[in-house]
């Protein structure tokens, strides 16, 4: 009996080789898989915009345009719809350079101002405030907003909120003044356009429902 | 916790500072948790002052650096036990690294507070607020923590291949390695929100739900063979196959973060069957440790001994660390981890529930835990048994994140169904579901429990300054 040899399940030999190959092998396939998601995520330029060639990360000319958010029959869930009509943000065509600009503008304020901490961007961040994934396309923006901060366009009543949260309150919870500059502001507007216009399989679910509703003169109209 | 360290090792004394300072962070995140759950209650409390971006940004910052600085202490307190060279090949840098990384922190802490957000320039960035959450240091103190991170895991290292090579070391050495290489997938910039939450995603994750769940093996590991003397042979065998399944579910695991945010569809498929395999190891670290403990606890007792445990207060906080890991990141963790769910359930109070249980269960406990071994080497007390401070402590604490937990999974409910399910998540949606009574009676609730998670840490505190001299008085 004193020959029998301990099972191999008891063995942490085996079980170290297990552990280096299986922690191995699933970094591997992270690491195959996130060469393959770079690909798919990159941000698009304006010839595919132009084109009408889809992108997950639309170019951010994507600005120029108008974007709405459908439910897909096929995929069976709402997506982003680009275009083909312009929207110019603020009235006037951008270049895809002015874009970039304005989008890095916007992005390095997100940052600064650390509008994450409150709110959610593609749904992380903190749950303080509302998630800002389709925030261009909130139904808000497009009479009551515009009608309390007195402008003409969302885009404007956008810029003038963000630069003056504490005049325009809409309920207890308010959003503080950050010191955003009317430039910075703009460069915000447009982030958020082009978030709205990223794929996002979907999420948040439902928006488009709200955004239907306000069209139908749902709960939303006012 | 002070004063008695001087017939210590110097690895030791250094693990004792680490260990003051993270206690003193905890206290401060607990504060700003208060102060930002106050906020969610009465909105005009300190706005405009001190808003809930900034109370919040430094809960999780303390958050994530105290428990840095107790991993580090753990490491410090466990290498000459482990390798049995008591000077780390370069000590003297190390306690350099320990003021400097504390004088950064603190320069950190002081601009959150005071000057809060910048501009939005590149300059913000670098030494004002990084804003992307739980990675808010600006990029200065990023390359500071790289440099004395580096120091730290020179240190851990070249000591581990002087000494002794204990299993429990080898997973430690790769696993530090494969942890500090990944903050800097966090220490870039980018126009694309989903590329910058791509690699954000790599930083968190594989830290919390990877690399950091691999450390607490290791440390359960080493704490188990001190405190209840269970066998080597054992506990590291364990620890390899807690290494094969952590990393074998939570490495790919990482795909349940990318549903969202712009990656492709496939992540659903990946991220769904990965991240729900994430609690068996859970299990099976709660198990192991039960299974020890009373093998242990048996053989004393067979032995005509009365307690296996040498140390009483680490061994409940090793055993709620097992049941709580297990239950924060797993079993909430699981909760919302399918596509199916997460669709209504990504970025809501469901989120916040699960956060708060699973960095309390998997991390404080245990962290908390290696404090008192390092008391109890500290005042040279061979058996230290809890005292009514410490149970308060335990009792109050694990209460009062329960407590927090329960609540914010009913707002969770509350926001998921009316916000997201019946109204759709737009910006009226979310204010129709946060101005609900039921959600606003859980929010309520969570700082409740708040308070009384703040009680017991006031004890835990007094507990942790006074343990050490009484037990060694009576000893």
């Amino acid at each position: 009996m004193a020959e029998k040899k301990p099972s191999v399940w008891t063995s942490i030999r085996f079980w170290r080789r297990s552990a280096a190959w299986v922690t191995g092998f699933a970094t591997i396939l992270l690491i195959w898989l996130t060469f393959d998601t770079m690909g798919q995520i990159r941000m698009g330029t304006d010839e595919e915009l132009a084109k009408g060639i889809k992108r997950r990360i639309p170019a951010p000319t994507v600005i120029n345009y108008k974007i709405g958010y459908k439910y897909d029959e096929k995929r069976g869930l709402e997506a982003p719809v680009i275009g083909p009509e312009k929207q110019p943000l603020f009235g006037k065509e951008l270049s895809p350079k002015e874009a970039r600009a304005l989008l890095h503008l916007g992005k390095l304020t997100v940052q600064a101002k650390n509008c994450m901490d409150c709110h959610t961007l593609l749904g992380n961040g903190a749950y303080y405030a509302p998630d800002l994934t389709k925030a261009w396309l909130d139904p808000m923006w497009e009479k009551t907003m515009p009608a309390m901060t007195g402008k003409k366009t969302k885009e404007e009543a956008m810029v003038a909120f963000l630069m003056h949260p504490e005049r325009y309150p809409t309920h207890a919870r308010m959003m503080p003044n950050l010191g955003i500059t009317e430039q910075e502001a703009k460069g915000i507007v447009a982030f958020l356009k082009h978030m709205s216009s990223i794929d996002t399989n979907g999420f948040p679910r439902g928006f488009s429902k709200t955004i239907k509703e306000y069209e139908t003169g749902g709960t939303y109209a006012k | 916790m002070l004063n008695k360290t001087a017939h210590l090792s110097p690895s030791k004394q250094l693990a004792m500072n680490y260990f003051r300072v993270a206690i003193v962070l905890f206290g401060a995140q607990l504060l700003m948790g208060l102060i930002a759950g106050l906020q969610f209650l009465y909105p005009s409390f300190l706005y405009g002052i001190f808003d809930f971006n900034v109370a919040r940004m430094i809960h999780i910052n303390a958050l994530v650096v105290w428990m840095l600085y107790a991993m580090i202490g753990s490491v410090y307190l466990m290498l000459p036990d482990e390798t049995g060279i008591e000077h780390p090949v370069a000590i003297g840098l190390g306690k350099l690294a320990f003021w400097v990384l504390t004088l950064a922190v603190t320069v950190v802490v002081l601009v959150f507070i005071f000057i809060q957000v910048g501009p939005g320039k590149e300059s913000s960035i670098w030494f004002i607020n990084e804003g992307r959450e739980y990675l808010e240091a600006p990029r200065w103190a990023d390359i500071g923590i790289v440099v004395v991170v580096l120091i730290f895991y020179a240190n851990v290292f070249f000591t581990y291949m002087k000494g002794k090579k204990t299993g429990i070391m080898t997973v430690l050495v790769a696993d530090l390695m494969a942890l500090a290489g990944l903050y800097l997938a966090g220490m870039f910039f980018t126009d694309n929100i989903s590329m910058d939450q791509y690699w954000w995603w790599w930083v968190i994750h594989l830290w919390v739900e990877a690399t950091w769940e691999v450390f607490v093996g290791a440390l359960a590991a080493y704490g188990l063979i001190r405190v209840i003397n269970a066998k080597r042979e054992v506990v590291e065998m364990w620890l390899w196959i807690e290494v094969l399944m952590l990393f074998g579910s939570g490495i790919l695991g990482l795909g349940h973060h990318y549903f969202w945010i712009g990656t492709p569809e496939y992540w659903w498929e990946i991220g769904a069957l990965f991240s729900a395999l994430e609690p068996v190891p859970l299990v099976a670290m709660f198990v192991h440790v039960l299974y020890d403990w009373g093998k242990e606890q048996g053989q004393t007792q067979a032995q005509g001994g009365r307690t296996a445990i040498k140390n009483g207060p680490a061994m409940a906080w090793i055993s709620v660390n097992a049941f709580g890991n297990f239950l924060g990141a797993g079993v909430w963790g699981f909760f919302h981890t399918l596509p199916q769910v997460n669709i209504y359930t990504h970025g809501s109070q469901f989120t916040a529930a699960h956060g708060h249980l699973a960095f309390f269960g998997a991390y404080a406990t245990i962290l908390i835990g290696m404090m008192y071994l390092g008391i109890q080497d500290s005042y040279g007390v061979k058996r230290m048994k809890a005292t009514f401070n410490s149970k308060m402590a335990i009792f109050l604490i694990t209460f009062g994140v329960l407590g927090m937990t329960v609540a914010l999974t009913i707002a969770g409910y509350e926001q998921v169904l009316v916000e997201r399910a019946e109204l759709g998540a737009g910006w009226q949606a979310f204010f129709t579901a946060q101005n609900l009574p039921w959600y606003i009676q859980a929010q309520t609730w969570r700082e409740i429990m708040g308070v009384v998670t703040f009680i017991g840490f006031v004890y835990l505190l007094i507990d942790l300054l006074t343990i050490g001299k009484k037990e060694a008085a009576q000893a």
